[in-house]
């Protein structure tokens, strides 16, 4: 299929992992920020044609997984209030709040629909207008200026009854957060693809200014991972660090300003906001303005609002940071598993521990590593 | 990878966990426990095999396999049931109406036998359009004789607005098995090849788009088909065929892991020798689904002895319904209970089963 199979190819990867064995002189670590990356390193069994020498860190760019305890117990406190339909991408159906999941609260009466996008919401809120229609918007840059042009719709169209849970979160705090980290150690990033359409490169820079490590944005295929990966470790053994763009059939340097300009519209940086094994991360999420009042969720409901600590069992934390491999988190594959998780990391398919569980078990890295 | 397969602590650690005799915790059902993953499986052996099993049961084939008569001598018959509660009621290519003529008729073929009598229950929600179930009652007949079935029994119940949407249909049938044959998911032998009748997930995605939630436009149709036809064709080149199953709810990459672990092998599988048609593929790359775990109304997946496997090939292409059949893997004997994918970019993973579904009510 044309557009897919060229960057699929595993002959050309092939040629591509021996270059990047030939130039990687030392072991080295690549954190791949994005958990759509992580997911297609597991589909495609990328980490078998890397050299032993690699090793990469799955990074906590993945909207579900990060999504604390508290603010699914506000979803799951929202969905279940009297006259309210829910609407939420399906990846977030499973996930545990502290006691329940979208899930069961769905099967014991709560109405819960999965929409494939916001605009699908809002058709609901249309078609119920005796109903109140909540969205759950999660999500990185990639998903925040749909959800935005979706409260411009609803306030054109003088829809009162849709509004939304916003959980938006940025990626540049959080990968500074991460750098900061005293336990981090990492060598490059592979850096994210989709968030990098909106924002651009350019956010990208202090990366290499200041922490002095290489960036590369990357696509999702395959191949692109590897070339990624091959343009980081060439750059490292060539003493350089820099942002570096291997997806420029979709990013351009400065993003899509349309997409920015609809986002700061609508949202505004919290002041703080929590993420799920990483605490507490200053102007990490958005909020919606004053002027948009109207459609949001948290001020119309009354929410908990309550900080909840992650289990002790679960290492999420350690995982999102990439200190631990899943596999080395105590709980990975008994007490935690996709049917049980404990963690968020084991519900969405763009989760490290998913990925591991799912397609990785019997991978060379996960055998060879314990 | 197979021959000097060492696991690792890791590896036998969750190995034990899933090999668990599942326990149902939920206190009430959710969608994934119909979803054909996982929580469907938790529900059948941590529930109803607790409380109705018998050795037929136990099997956890899609039909049972029995004798009539004496020993040996009798008369073997298969018997099996299935429900149809799909959502949209008509889309492209068919209806629930042949889903639930065809549903039932490949669950008898499964088991290698000729499908003759069929029953069906109707649950209809009251104000359904008498026009719409003329329309359904024309295609099963259209089905019926297409399979050379008789639906020689029925019943008709009729439900307050709300109580059901639209309409239910449940099919049981009977089917006669005259060879000697024991086709069972827990009978793959390491060595066997595996055989998959043509290309997948076009079931699956047709519905999903026929539900009109997406906008998408395809030209893609359900490949609801009677497979009898086809599996009599195959028996006739050799009976040495040790497993067949209709991939529905789940996919190609349930059935595989049911055989793997009713059978205790695993099963290998290329990914570049399975085919997907270019518009299934479109969409579910558009809508991240792996078309492995699409569910399929009318393709099957064989196992059988690597001996006889290319001419039984060769004999299922002639068929209609078997023109791209083609070997997709092999059974070998490690890591036992696991399908392993050798993926076309020249890695390899696991294909477990799915815990929930990836669309609802797609049969």
């Amino acid at each position: 299929m044309k557009f897919i199979d060229e960057y699929r190819s595993g002959e050309l990867a092939k040629k591509l992992a021996e270059e990047i064995a030939r130039l990687a002189d030392r072991p080295l670590r690549i954190m791949e920020v994005c958990g759509g990356h992580t997911h297609t390193i597991f589909k495609y069994g990328v980490e078998d044609l890397l050299p032993p020498n690699i090793t990469m860190i799955h990074g906590p760019g993945c909207p579900v997984c990060v999504i604390p305890l508290g603010r699914m117990d506000d979803a799951i406190s929202i969905a279940t209030r009297p006259g309210v339909i829910f609407t939420t991408f399906g990846d977030t159906m499973r996930v545990p709040g502290s006691k329940t999941t979208l899930l069961k609260a769905n099967a014991e009466g709560a109405e819960v629909r999965m929409v494939y996008s916001p605009l699908d919401a809002l058709k609901i809120a249309r078609q119920n207008p005796d109903r109140h229609v909540v969205f759950f918007a999660i999500g990185f840059e990639t998903t925040a200026p749909s959800t935005a042009m979706t409260i411009l719709q609803a306030r054109r169209e003088d829809i009162n009854n849709f509004s939304l849970f916003c959980n938006h979160i940025l990626i540049i705090p959080v990968l500074k957060a991460l750098l900061d980290s005293p336990d981090m150690k990492l060598d490059g990033f592979v850096g994210p693809g989709h968030v990098s359409t909106v924002i651009g490169t350019r956010p990208y820079e202090f990366v290499p200014r200041e922490y002095g490590k290489p960036v590369v944005v990357s696509g999702f295929e395959p191949l692109d991972v590897v070339q990624s990966v091959y343009m980081v470790v060439k750059q490292i053994v060539e003493g350089r660090a820099e942002v570096e763009n291997q997806y420029k059939r979709v990013v351009r340097p400065e993003g899509n300003m349309k997409a920015l300009e609809v986002i700061c519209e609508v949202f505004e940086p919290r002041d703080y906001f929590e993420w799920r094994g990483l605490g507490s991360i200053p102007r990490s999420g958005l909020k919606i303005k004053k002027k948009y009042a109207a459609f949001d969720a948290e001020l119309k409901f009354e929410v908990p609002g309550l900080k909840i600590a992650d289990p002790k069992a679960c290492q999420c934390g350690e995982i999102l940071k990439g200190v631990l491999k899943p596999w080395e988190c105590k709980v990975f594959g008994t007490a935690c598993t996709p049917e049980t998780p404990i963690g968020s990391c084991m519900v969405s398919s763009e989760g490290a521990c998913a990925a591991y569980y799912n397609y990785g078990r019997l991978s060379k890295v996960a055998q060879t590593w314990v | 990878m197979t021959e000097q397969f060492i696991p690792s602590e890791l590896f036998l650690r969750v190995e034990r966990k899933r090999r668990q005799k599942p326990k149902i915790r939920d206190e009430r059902i959710t969608l994934a426990h119909g979803s054909g993953g996982k929580a469907m499986h938790q529900l059948i052996e941590g529930l109803f095999l607790e409380y109705l099993s018998n050795p037929l049961l136990e099997m956890l084939d899609d039909q049972a396999v029995f004798e009539l008569g004496d020993e040996g001598h009798g008369v073997r018959l298969a018997f099996t049931t299935d429900s149809f509660v799909v959502t949209p009621i008509f889309f492209p290519g068919g209806d629930i109406g042949r889903l639930a003529v065809n549903g039932t008729v490949n669950d008898l073929a499964m088991s290698g036998a000729r499908p003759l009598y069929l029953s069906a229950g109707f649950i209809l929600e009251e104000g359904f359009l008498i026009g719409d179930l003329k329309r359904i009652l024309e295609s099963m007949r259209a089905a019926a004789e297409q399979a050379g079935v008789q639906v020689v029994t029925g019943d008709t119940k009729v439900v307050d607005k709300g109580a059901a949407d639209k309409i239910f249909i449940n099919t049981a049938g009977i089917g006669i098995i005259e060879r000697p044959l024991h086709i069972s998911a827990s009978r793959a032998q390491v060595g066997d090849k595996v055989i998959l009748s043509g290309s997948i997930g076009d079931h699956g995605t047709t519905i999903l788009i026929a539900r009109g939630e997406l906008e998408l436009e395809t030209e893609i149709t359900t490949d609801t088909a009677p497979l009898w036809s086809l599996v009599k064709e195959m028996l006739e080149v050799s009976t040495d065929i040790h497993c067949l199953r209709d991939p529905t709810r789940g996919g190609v990459a349930t059935t595989l892991n049911e055989i793997a672990m009713s059978s205790d092998v695993c099963i290998a599988i290329e990914e570049s020798q399975i085919p997907v048609c270019d518009e299934v593929r479109g969409a579910c790359e558009i809508l991240g689904l792996d078309p492995l775990y699409v569910a399929n109304e009318g393709k099957l997946v064989a196992v059988v002895a690597a001996e006889v496997a290319d001419q039984i090939v060769e004999r299922m292409r002639q068929n209609p319904l078997g023109q791209q059949a083609r070997i997709i893997g092999e059974v070998r004997a490690e890591p036992t209970g696991i399908v392993i994918l050798n993926t076309a970019f020249g890695g390899t993973r696991i294909v477990d089963m799915l815990v929930g579904e990836q669309l609802p009510r797609i049969c």
